[in-house]
């Protein structure tokens, strides 16, 4: 191994992992966990982690309006609001948990699922919804809060996230970037391209894979024939699975890994061991190609109900807190709503908006012509 | 600075050198352009003076590097990669045209992704397969990027520049077969990087050309001239923006037009002009706007190279054919 890994990364980075697990089945003796499906809380050695009492209830409000959001959006979807949504729900401890372990000057770059993410960068979730209710292409601001816009194409965001890490580096600065992807993702050539930069030129940036354990029709043993965290040691840089609907163990997992990479070690592989519970997206049939009976035996490692039996047995929450983050969801549900349906079709010259930075002349004349064209019509003269 | 003359290829090198001198954001990225200096030496000399951190041999991977230059321009950067061969951008293609092209737009200009991507293209050098590649019309086709291929020295060095420079993703077409010709540079960028240039003055015909095909171009109209023609050419420069004014003059002028490129004629560049020269000079036309370029077949082997590429016999030949309407 060439790169700076300590032992310890590397003793994690080898872990003794028999070949042929049956995929989907949560029987994996290498996952980090913290807090048990019972909601009891675990140590691990090499993650520790301390957390008070408000800490976990942030952590718990912080699932239960991004799956609160998620759920609005879905219902927007339904209601012809939204032309399309990837839903996050099921992974929102894997999101929430690597997302509250960045610090503000890190960088996080998502595929179309982050909105727990994105929750946790503090972007309005408003201003995830015009993608996919087709009033832009993606629309903020990505420096205002270090979110990058979301891709589509997969995989191609390893890469952006791996060159913005090596930005870092070369400015000197001790931030870290999250780079977010699919199971399906880790097949893509970009992603293991993305792995080579990394390693190459030690980037300071976290590999997040969830494995929600599909990528749409296709399950992960379609896209490899090892467990993924291990690809990382092929690259020559630590890979680490853990529970993804523990969000104690996504949040030291990830804190540790943001660690590692920002301390000049380089890159990090967090695969994040989940599921996704709803359909790949609105417009998806997940029972022509999976069990009733795998989605039920998730549902029973749920990454809410684990927290809240968590905080139920520890005393840590009482009823005016739950009451509490009722009234958010609450809140949140309607100013989804009621953003959404209030959004604005966007001035059709938006098409011309933002083509080049700089004057070209194609886009100036082809505007100029539709202006013309489009004023032609009685009441178009406002374009 | 570098007055007097130099060989394109030698003209870009000290371009890149005044683009690494003039900002510290300024990154060279690319396969074997360290110590080799590219396969071109096009990059000769600079990772030995500005330092392996500011030209950067990347691991064998274009979707690699052109998608990791896209990261280092959001983080403030501005990369200028190197593509070793025409044929090798493909496994870039989607970082390019759904990543670097759309990003400022997705953003609403929130983003600036100044990168150029300097490409060694097109034939004439007797190369084996997918190293004689014309694919402008791709790249031309794709909003959000900016196409230019230098035909001279000069240009070559002051285009580089401004294309270094644009805040806009630059393709920056280099005609391989070129980089060896010498010519004057100057001390001035004496065109802004969009504009066409009229190569030579004419009254009869335009020929429209660009990168390569500018020499041939020049070449036929001193050819005609002695049979009593006088042929004007333009030098296209930008492929997009075209600047379709200058075009528009020229033809109106003359009221013939034939566009010259080595990339096969069936959709490509000069299908593009001869519909909108068309749209706009049809009543000053004497005859149709004519084509002449590479044909629907892949490249092919060396051998046989010379017939596949536009030559000054098979201009003249369009020429006449222009004459005969
Ligand atoms: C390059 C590319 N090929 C195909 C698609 C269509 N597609 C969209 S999502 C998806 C599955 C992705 O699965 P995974 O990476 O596991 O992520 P998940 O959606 O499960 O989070 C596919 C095939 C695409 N967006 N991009």
């Amino acid at each position: 191994m060439t790169v700076k890994s300590t032992a310890r990364a590397r003793k994690k980075a080898a872990p003794a992992v028999p070949d042929n697990l049956p995929a989907g089945s949560g029987a994996q003796p290498e996952l980090i966990q913290l807090l048990t499906p019972e909601g009891e809380r675990v140590e691990h050695p090499d993650y520790p982690l301390t957390t008070t009492p408000e800490e976990l209830r942030d952590l718990y409000r912080d699932l239960v309006l991004v799956r609160r959001f998620d759920a609005e959006a879905t219902s927007l979807q339904r209601q012809g609001e939204l032309g399309l949504w990837a839903s996050l729900l099921g992974q929102e401890a894997a999101q929430v948990g690597s997302g509250r372990a960045m610090r503000p000057g890190d960088y996080a770059f998502p595929t179309y699922r982050e909105h727990g993410v994105a929750w946790c960068r503090d972007v309005d979730p408003l201003n995830l919804l015009g993608m996919f209710r087709g009033v832009n292409h993606g629309g903020w601001d990505p420096n205002e809060k270090n979110f990058h816009l979301y891709t589509i194409v997969i995989g191609a965001q390893a890469l952006h996230a791996t060159g913005y890490a090596m930005g870092i580096t070369k400015d000197g600065t001790d931030d870290a970037v999250i780079a977010y992807f699919g199971d399906g993702a880790s097949s893509q050539g970009d992603v293991s391209e993305a792995f080579t930069f990394a390693s190459v030129y030690n980037a300071p940036v976290v590999f997040f894979c969830q494995n929600n354990q599909w990528a749409i029709s296709e399950p992960t043993t379609n896209q490899t024939k090892i467990p993924l965290y291990r690809r990382a040691s092929g690259f020559g840089f630590p890979g680490v699975r853990v529970d993804g609907n523990d969000v104690l163990a996504c949040l030291a997992v990830t804190r540790w890994a943001l660690d590692h990479a920002r301390s000049g070690n380089g890159p990090v592989l967090v695969e994040a061991f989940t599921y996704r519970m709803g359909a790949h997206t609105t417009s998806d049939d997940p029972t022509r190609y999976r069990l009733a009976e795998e989605t039920e035996a998730w549902r029973a490692k749920d990454p809410i109900s684990r927290l809240k039996a968590h905080l139920d047995r520890e005393g840590l929450a009482d009823e005016a807190f739950f009451a509490s983050v009722e009234a958010k969801s609450e809140e949140l549900g309607l100013r989804v709503r009621e953003g959404v349906r209030s959004m604005p079709d966007p001035d059709p010259t938006l098409i011309f908006d933002h083509v080049y930075a700089e004057p070209h002349t194609l886009v100036d004349e082809e505007r100029a012509e539709y202006t013309a064209y489009a004023a032609s019509f009685e009441g178009g003269e406002n374009l | 600075m570098m007055a007097g003359q130099l060989s394109i290829a030698k003209a870009l090198n000290e371009a890149l050198r005044k683009s690494l001198e003039n900002d510290p954001k300024t990154l060279l990225m690319g396969e074997d352009i360290g110590k080799l200096g590219g396969v071109f030496r096009i990059t000769d000399g600079l990772q030995k003076d500005f330092g392996e951190s500011r030209v950067i041999d990347t691991p064998l991977a274009e979707s690699g590097i052109v998608g990791t230059a896209i990261g280092l321009a959001l983080r403030g950067y501005r990369p200028v990669v190197e593509i070793q061969f025409d044929g090798f951008v493909y496994p870039a293609f989607d970082q390019i045209v759904s990543q670097l092209a759309k990003m400022h737009a997705r953003a609403l200009g929130h983003v600036k992704l100044p990168v150029t991507v300097r490409i060694p293209y097109a034939g004439g050098i007797g190369a084996v397969e997918h190293h004689s590649e014309s694919h402008e019309a791709y790249f031309a086709h794709t909003a959000g990027l900016r196409v230019v291929s230098p035909s001279n020295a000069h240009d070559a060095h002051w285009m580089l520049r401004q294309a270094i420079a644009s805040d806009d993703p630059v393709i920056f077409l280099e005609p391989k077969r070129r980089y060896w010709d010498k010519g004057e540079v100057g001390d001035a960028a004496d065109l802004p990087l969009h504009d066409a240039r009229i190569a030579r003055g004419g009254t009869d015909a335009t020929l429209i050309a660009y990168g390569p095909m500018v020499k041939v171009c020049l070449d036929a109209a001193a050819a005609a001239e002695e049979d009593g023609r006088s042929l004007e050419v333009v030098d296209l420069r930008s492929l997009s923006p075209v600047d379709f004014a200058a075009l528009e003059a020229s033809v109106k002028r003359t009221g013939r037009a034939i566009v010259v490129h080595e990339a096969p004629v069936f959709l490509g560049m000069g299908a593009e002009l001869a519909a909108r020269l068309t749209e706009r000079c049809f009543y000053h036309l004497e005859a149709p706007v004519l084509r002449v370029g590479g044909f629907h077949a892949p490249y092919p082997p060396s051998r046989v190279e010379e017939a596949f590429l536009p030559d000054l016999d098979r201009v003249l030949d369009a020429v006449d054919r222009s004459f005969a309407y």
